[in-house]
């Protein structure tokens, strides 16, 4: 069944840290110098994408 | 086994580490960039006396000096503001690059050791103490502590990992564009504010004056901006400074939910950012930060003192803050409950209404002003001001 996923634009971010503010699902982090999403556990809610001041993620179908 | 370990080096994370070290006790301050203070998320603005209460000012991290702060109605009205009326965020525009790592200079003086590029990224409570799992550069490994203070910023997961739930909505916080910007032309000895939901709906762009160009930002409230803050600082800058150079680009994010319950848990004391003590109406949390942190030391200095680390004893600290700033965060959520919703034309229509030859312009005088004119306007929210 595809399910949602966030994925980040690595050329848009800025690396600040508005998504992981607001996902409630622990599903991202800023590690040391990039965004990492868990897609394990993200669920497609789409905060984040909502909040991110660079336009740098989306919210896709995926298949696995 | 070390008395504390400070997770974040910003102003909040600095300060109580310094604080906790100058008492003698044994501190750990980690922080997951490389450069501390870099990126930049920050306008940079700090009033001259929050400044002051923690560190003499010096000429190496302050980029300028202004004299009050002057702003704008949608329809250019303007108001102007001397420093000390001003709030938090006007008198000195600091150069954080520096200002930050002379902070945790200043940490690492007074004792604590200080590990950069290193990442705490869990957290175990077990009879009584903490086990602290640390990674840098691929290796990890473990410390122990009594206590752990979460400074580590808007993106703060140390909270959650202490069942502390921060999670914002997109009605809390501000999306925030910056371009440090040069070859434009302003008062530079004032800082700018323009407000209005046309321009930056549930925020406002700002312009901070620096030894050279200007930090020149935006925030808007997620929930309410139909575009990214991006956008509607292009159309600003495109408009007023259409000759503007950008040669530097911040992005950030400011927690404005205003006073959370607590920020205690068992071993843990939440500082700054991570405990959303940001200022609900001006974003700025620098102030905030720093008087978190010194609290947060004093208390953890306390509980070592006692061997005391349950949240019980730590709810000293929630009771120092709060009767600080907590009241002044949990009225501002109000008043910026009721700003957002004002159009421009109402807020171009109190602008107007201030009499030019109010003698000491305060917020509270033009208050009271307005009221005395428009007291259907005001109503509503003259008990979060007066
Ligand atoms: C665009 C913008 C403009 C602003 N303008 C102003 C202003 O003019 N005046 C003002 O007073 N405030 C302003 N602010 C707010 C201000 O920047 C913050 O309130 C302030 O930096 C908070 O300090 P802090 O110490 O709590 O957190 P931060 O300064 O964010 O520091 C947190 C640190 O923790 C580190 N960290 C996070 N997680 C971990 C981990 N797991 N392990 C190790 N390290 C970690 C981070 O890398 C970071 O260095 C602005 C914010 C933005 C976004
Ligand atoms: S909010 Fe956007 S710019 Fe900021 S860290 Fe997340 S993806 Fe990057
Ligand atoms: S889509 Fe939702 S769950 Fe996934 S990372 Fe974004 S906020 Fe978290």
């Amino acid at each position: 069944m595809p399910r949602k996923v966030a994925v980040v634009n690595r050329y848009r971010c800025a690396y600040c840290g508005a998504c992981v503010s607001v996902c409630k699902f622990n599903a991202n982090e800023l590690i040391e110098t990039f965004l990492q999403i868990y897609e394990d556990r993200c669920n497609g809610c789409g905060m984040c994408v909502k909040v991110c001041p660079m336009n740098a993620l989306e919210v896709i179908e995926c298949s696995t | 086994m070390f008395d504390v370990v400070v997770v974040g080096a910003g102003p909040g994370g600095s300060i109580t580490a310094k604080t906790c070290a100058e008492n003698g006790l044994n501190v750990l301050l980690v922080e997951k960039r490389q450069e501390i203070g870099v990126p930049v998320r920050c306008a940079e603005g700090i009033s001259k006396s929050a400044l002051e209460r923690f560190v003499e000012p010096k000429k190496f991290f302050i980029s300028r000096e202004v004299v009050g702060a002057k702003i704008y109605a949608p329809d250019g009205t303007e108001i102007t503001l001397s420093e000390e009326r001003a709030g938090n965020e006007v008198g000195y525009v600091l150069e954080r690059k520096v200002f930050d790592r002379y902070l945790a200079k200043l940490a690492s003086n007074a004792g604590a050791e200080v590990l950069v590029k290193t990442t705490a990224y869990a957290f175990e409570r077990k009879d009584g103490i903490v086990r602290v799992k640390l990674r840098r550069m691929g290796e990890e490994w473990e410390v122990e502590t009594k206590i752990v203070v979460g400074a580590d910023g808007v993106e703060s997961r140390v909270a959650k990992a202490f069942g502390i739930d921060t999670t914002l909505k997109p009605n809390e916080l501000e999306s925030c564009v910056q371009y440090l910007m040069t070859n434009i032309d302003f008062d530079p000895d004032y800082c700018h504010f323009w407000l209005g939901k046309s321009i930056a709906p549930g925020g406002y762009i700002w312009l901070f004056p620096k030894k050279v160009g200007a930090n020149v930002g935006i925030g808007v409230m997620p929930s309410l901006a139909k575009r990214s803050p991006k956008e509607y600082l292009d159309d600003f800058v495109s408009e007023r400074f259409p000759n503007g150079r950008i040669v530097e680009l911040v992005a950030g994010a400011v927690p404005v939910c205003g006073e959370i319950e607590s920020a205690v848990a068992d071993n843990l004391m939440l500082v700054g950012d991570a405990a959303r003590h940001a200022d609900p109406i001006t974003g700025g949390g620098i102030a905030n930060a720093m008087k978190a942190g010194y609290y947060a030391g004093k208390v953890a200095v306390e509980a070592v003192k006692r061997g005391d680390f349950s949240k019980n004893f730590l709810k000293r600290y929630d009771k120092l803050w709060k009767d600080d700033f907590g009241k002044d965060l949990a009225r501002k959520r109000k008043l910026q409950q009721k700003l957002i919703k004002m159009d421009d034309e109402t807020l171009n229509k109190i602008f107007r209404s201030i009499p030019k030859n109010i003698k000491e312009l305060s917020v509270r005088a033009i208050v009271l002003e307005i009221f005395k004119k428009h007291p259907k306007l005001l109503w509503d929210i003259k008990d979060l001001i007066l």
